[in-house]
């Protein structure tokens, strides 16, 4: 039985991180698009056009991908978690049925307009049909997060003597408490990582002296994007998100924050530090006390209750993966801060486009927005364990009864093959 | 409630068979008879253009199930968990293929991606066709062996054969004689309805051979088709009680023939757009005859011990389906907007068309 679940979860994982690594970038190109489009419309500089055209060529082959890895994840609620599904699927399934009908198909119906239509419809229709995508894209990740808010902070439910979840208040799925903070931090997370692609072409075309005046134009609509979703990733969203946990999740936000020990007073921020599993402590820790305590509740000395408070099978099962993922994330955003501002403070100056070693440090710094998307998303989702549904559902009584672990491993290769093949 | 879902569901479905199917179908004819690079070109690109805003009726319908019929969508997909896993397989490995092909120049590069999208196209229609014999064949429910079940009454699990190839055993396999006849109706049908598609939709040099094929394909359907109806006799007795107890059943086995029969004249059938009709005909017919024929019934099971998965035993609760309603209606009525302004604006020949992919 251990083994079962853990090929399914990490075919999960594995097929979830595939997924999302399309859909961070669409969702935040769609609103860079619709604002390029949107400047066209109101300065009518053949600039803008082009490069709203650009991008949605670089939408459109990442939206081919996410449908494609999208498939499989729908399908495997039904194949490996068969029993999840078919507890909660009165419930859930709403949120991710509204999601097929309200964003797919207005993302992939407008998507097509948009890229053949132009000389169809005139430009303000054009920029409309943009628009619709960018809904459409949103739209889904509000509905996706509505379905994650659910699984985080069950709300409107009413379980039967079958242990059958059934609905019962279909407006509370959408009022969950649960569900705004993140939909928020998730969305402007992915804007960061659109910003920090398109800036990053910029620079490239700056360095290589190709396209330069794509090159500026890029680079600042980045560089401005970026910082000012990376901030408001820090604050108020992601601050908000951490309350969130602390009051719905406590053992988690014990984890995350790696505090084994609950303290008599205010609790302290811990900025480096290693889980050791074993005696229960953070080696090598470096740590200013109170500030968590504040920046959690306001009070300096409140005490937060340490993972010495739970049992062993309510806390998450893997510790120290928890923790590393939130300071990775939280770690990243607060270097994305850094490195847009400086980058803005030069382009105030008109010095940025000759500072080579920002522009390179910008070209390469594609990658993080990714690992902190991801790394954020590994925090909720092993921060939820060890349940499903959070307090009512365990993590290994939603798995498919019928199909075996070699069968599992047996997809879990396949998976792993395809993704290869793509690359 | 439950009927208003499975008819509804059974729609969606529908029309992503006539939708994806041609796309399916047009890579079947491709692997078959496009010699030359041009056609070989403007077929990918009839298919390419199109898969992606096609396959969002699959979501839609896997969404819809999921909402109106847990436990059916629990026990299906958890059922036939290797042959979905491998049509999952499929369907990214193709994409993946119409996606590549045009990012070189290499002629060995694109014959690769070719055979690949060719190939995958061919094994998907077999898969689709191969899981609706399954459906009616009905599978061993609560996995019985010797009148124990080893699981709940509404879960089982299938090898993807069993070494007999029979449906008649007490354990059927995926695949087994029967399945792969449903499965060859598949293919066959979807390159009908491919090869009217490339018809319709470009101006490739072997659209007047097509006809031909499609007369030659349209024969062996018919072929398939009476086949077919013999052995499922066999294999289910009762297979055609629903249509003689509520005879108004009977329009889809009408609509079936309609496409079947019309498309013998394929050579005589002057609009393009007809002959494309009558072979969604035939798709539409096709999978309603065989929802009519098992309803309300959606699993038969082949042991004793354990009753068939209906509509009614699989459902969601009241109250959901009823807000589902609501919100479903005004879904519905924005796909067929969405719709009717896509297909406005995207009609007519695409070879003539400057798509600047
Ligand atoms: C560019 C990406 C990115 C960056 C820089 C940050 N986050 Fe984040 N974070 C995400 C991307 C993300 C995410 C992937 O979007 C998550 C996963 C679930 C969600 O809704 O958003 C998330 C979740 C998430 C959660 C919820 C975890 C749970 O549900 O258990 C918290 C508490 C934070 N974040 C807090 C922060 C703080 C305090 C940050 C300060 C810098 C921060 N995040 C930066
Ligand atoms: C919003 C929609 C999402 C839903 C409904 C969802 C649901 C699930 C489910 C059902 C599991 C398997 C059971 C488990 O191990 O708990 C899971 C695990 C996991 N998910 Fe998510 N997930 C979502 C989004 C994401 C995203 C976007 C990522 C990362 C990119 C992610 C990362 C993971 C990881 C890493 C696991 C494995 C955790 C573990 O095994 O401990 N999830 N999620
Ligand atoms: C377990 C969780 C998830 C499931 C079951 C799932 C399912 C799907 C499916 C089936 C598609 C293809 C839709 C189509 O045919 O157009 C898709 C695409 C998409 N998904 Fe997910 N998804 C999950 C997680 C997420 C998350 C966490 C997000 C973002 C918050 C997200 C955002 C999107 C977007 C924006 C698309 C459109 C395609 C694109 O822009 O790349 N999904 N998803």
């Amino acid at each position: 039985m251990e083994d079962m679940i853990f090929y399914d979860r990490l075919q999960f994982a594995f097929t979830i991180t595939f997924h999302y690594i399309f859909p961070q970038l669409t969702m935040g190109l769609s609103l860079l698009i619709v604002f390029f489009k949107w400047k066209y419309l109101r300065n009518n500089i053949e600039k803008y056009n082009n490069a709203a055209k650009f991008f949605m060529k670089i939408f459109a082959i990442n939206f081919t991908m996410g449908v494609v890895t999208g498939i499989p994840m729908e399908f495997q609620f039904g194949t490996n978690w068969a029993k999840f599904s078919e507890l909660t699927g009165g419930i859930i399934g709403q949120t991710l049925a509204m999601e097929g009908m309200f964003s797919f198909f207005l993302e992939s119906s407008f998507l097509a307009l948009f890229i053949f239509g132009e000389k169809l419809m005139g430009q303000k229709l054009h920029f409309l049909t943009g628009f619709l995508v960018f809904l459409g894209s949103w739209a889904s990740g509000w509905f996706i997060l509505a379905t994650n808010a659910w699984m985080q902070h069950p709300v409107g439910y009413e379980i039967l003597d079958n242990g059958k979840f059934v609905l019962e208040n279909f407006s509370a799925l959408f009022s969950n408490p649960w569900l705004l903070p993140a939909f928020l931090h998730n969305q402007l997370a992915s804007v960061v990582t659109s910003s920090f692609v398109v800036a990053s072409i910029g620079a490239f075309y700056i360095l290589r002296d190709k396209h330069s005046e794509y090159g500026r134009l890029f680079l600042k609509t980045g560089v401005i994007f970026g910082l000012v979703s990376s901030v408001l990733v820090a604050f108020p969203t992601g601050d908000w998100n951490a309350k969130n946990v602390a009051k719905h999740q406590p053992g988690a936000f014990a984890a995350m924050e790696g505090i084994f020990e609950t303290e008599h007073a205010g609790a302290e921020i811990v900025l480096i530090g290693q889980p050791n599993m074993v005696d229960k402590k953070l080696d090598n820790k470096i740590a200013v006390p109170n500030i968590l305590s504040f920046l959690t509740y306001q009070e300096w000395d409140r005490q937060i209750p340490g993972m010495d408070q739970f049992e062993e099978d309510e806390l998450p099962d893997n510790i120290p993966a928890l923790y590393y993922s939130y300071h990775i994330m939280v770690g990243l955003g607060t270097i994305f801060i850094g490195v847009m501002a400086l980058a803005l403070f030069f382009l105030w100056r008109k010095k940025l486009y000759t500072i080579k070693p920002l522009l390179w440090t910008i070209l390469f710094l594609v990658p993080f927005p990714y690992i902190a998307n991801l790394t954020g998303w590994y925090t909720a989702e092993l921060g939820r364990q060890p349940y499903l549904v959070y307090g009512l559902l365990r993590t290994s009584d939603g798995i498919s009864p019928t199909v075996s672990s070699g069968n599992t491993l047996f997809t879990l290769l396949g998976f792993v093959l395809l993704l290869y093949i793509c690359y | 409630m439950e009927l208003f879902w499975y008819i509804a569901i059974g729609i969606v479905l529908a029309v992503f068979f006539v939708l994806d199917g041609y796309d399916f179908g047009a890579g079947i004819i491709h692997l078959f008879f496009a010699k030359e690079e041009k056609d070989k070109e403007v077929i990918t690109k009839s298919a390419g253009l199109f898969w992606d805003s096609n396959e969002v009726w699959l979501v839609a319908a896997g969404g819809m199930l999921f909402m109106a019929f847990p436990t059916f969508y629990a026990s299906v997909f958890s059922g036939f968990y290797l042959p979905l896993i491998i049509v999952l397989w499929l369907i990214v490995f193709r994409a993946i293929g119409l996606e590549f092909r045009g990012q070189f120049k290499y002629q060995m590069w694109k014959d690769i991606w070719d055979k690949s999208f060719g190939v995958s196209s061919l094994l998907l229609a077999l898969f689709f066709g191969i899981a609706l014999g399954n459906i009616v064949r009905g599978v061993n429910l609560g996995s019985v062996e010797n009148g124990v079940s080893a699981h709940e009454g509404h879960y089982f699990f299938l090898p993807l054969w069993d070494s007999s190839f029979s449906p008649l055993t007490e354990h059927p396999g995926v695949i087994d004689w029967f399945t792969i006849i449903i499965g060859l109706i598949a293919v066959v049908t979807l390159a009908i309805h491919g090869a009217n598609w490339i018809i319709l939709k470009t101006n490739s040099s072997i659209n007047n051979k097509l006809k031909g094929v499609i007369f030659k394909l349209n024969i062996a359907l018919a072929v398939l088709t009476v086949f077919s109806l013999i052995v499922w006799q066999y294999v289910n007795p009762n297979s055609l009680d629903n249509f003689s107890e509520k005879p108004y059943l009977m329009v889809f086995p009408v609509i079936y023939l309609t496409g079947l029969i019309g498309l013998f004249f394929i050579k005589k059938i002057k609009k393009d757009s007809h002959a494309f009709a009558l072979s969604s005909l035939l798709i539409i017919g096709g999978i309603a005859s065989s929802l009519a024929s098992l309803f309300p019934v959606i699993l038969p099971s082949v042991n004793d011990v354990h009753e068939h998965l209906t509509i009614y035993n699989t459902s969601a609760s009241e109250y959901g389906l009823s807000v589902a309603l609501t919100w479903g209606i005004i879904g519905f009525a924005l796909i067929v907007v969405y719709f009717i302004i896509q297909k406005r604006l995207m009609s007519g020949k695409i070879d003539n068309m400057d798509y600047g992919h």
